[in-house]
């Protein structure tokens, strides 16, 4: 039998799996990820028509659309959607919530408290420090040169 | 018809916005941790130098949804208190503006997860 070197048989995984041009990735991606924005656009009209002000129709529509991730991941129809839309489902607030509850789901024997709330923040954790620490830091030059 | 057009552009901006992501996990095999984190880092960022306010005017939750939207409201929030609470405000002004969203994907993620078990594959 012959003997394949590590790049060759990376050569050969990459030929047999099946192709997905970037191009259709790049619509799926474009279309559905354009199409949760709507979603979100809709609720946020929704909060500005019962009068409320900018930053409590951000919050209000924030909750809803992570509401909504939340359950259609429980649900199981948020990853099929991912299997075609990619980073139209990641990019999303919705897809922050879906990288919240998967690993949390998957987690649940290893108990609540360090199964599912610990898991909850194996992506949600890092997304929360750089983003919090990187605000911080942004308030401060804000400060320093405003 | 002006409202017809809010939502073509949330529509296009969103879309655009997650089609960066989608080039970037197929150009680089970025895992979807890295994309979020590094979307929530560049909507600080870009908030900062004055780059994203525009979009969120033109493209509302097209701009306001994505990951980088969270980025974009931590950024204003601290910009906001540090007008009003001076550097204090850089403390407390993000995570008060996200803390909706923030709850709500504490409270939601762990009642789906709780709720729920994982699909066979």
């Amino acid at each position: 039998m012959k003997k394949y070197t590590k790049k060759e048989y990376g050569k050969m995984v990459e030929r047999s799996a099946p192709k997905t041009s970037m191009f259709q990735n790049l619509l799926w991606a474009f279309f559905i990820g354009g199409a949760i924005c709507v979603v979100g656009q809709l609720i946020s009209q929704y909060f500005r028509n019962r009068g409320w002000s900018i930053e409590n129709v951000a919050s209000g529509t924030s909750i809803i659309m992570v509401f909504l991730g939340a359950l259609f991941t429980g649900l199981g129809l948020y990853d099929k959607l991912a299997k075609f839309a990619g980073a139209g489902t990641i990019v999303p607030i919705t897809g922050f919530a879906n990288a919240i509850v998967s690993p949390a789901m998957e987690f649940k024997r290893e108990g609540y408290i360090l199964g599912v709330a610990g898991k909850m923040f194996v992506v949600a954790g890092p997304v929360l420090v750089y983003g919090i620490t990187t605000s911080v830091i942004a308030g401060v030059i804000y400060y320093l040169i405003r | 018809m002006t409202n017809l057009m809010t939502y073509f552009n949330a529509f296009w901006v969103g879309g655009i916005i997650c089609v960066i992501g989608q080039i970037l996990i197929d150009k680089t095999k970025m895992t979807p941790a890295r994309i979020l984190v590094l979307f929530v880092t560049m909507g600080v960022v870009l908030t900062l130098i004055g780059v994203y306010e525009p979009l969120v005017n033109l493209g509302g939750a097209g701009a306001t949804v994505p990951i980088t939207g969270f980025g974009y409201a931590l950024a204003k929030g601290a910009q906001k208190a540090v007008q009003t609470y001076g550097l204090l405000g850089a403390f407390t002004g993000g995570v008060t503006a996200t803390a909706g969203g923030i709850a709500a994907v504490i409270l939601f993620g762990y009642l789906a997860a709780v709720a729920f078990n994982p699909k066979e594959k």
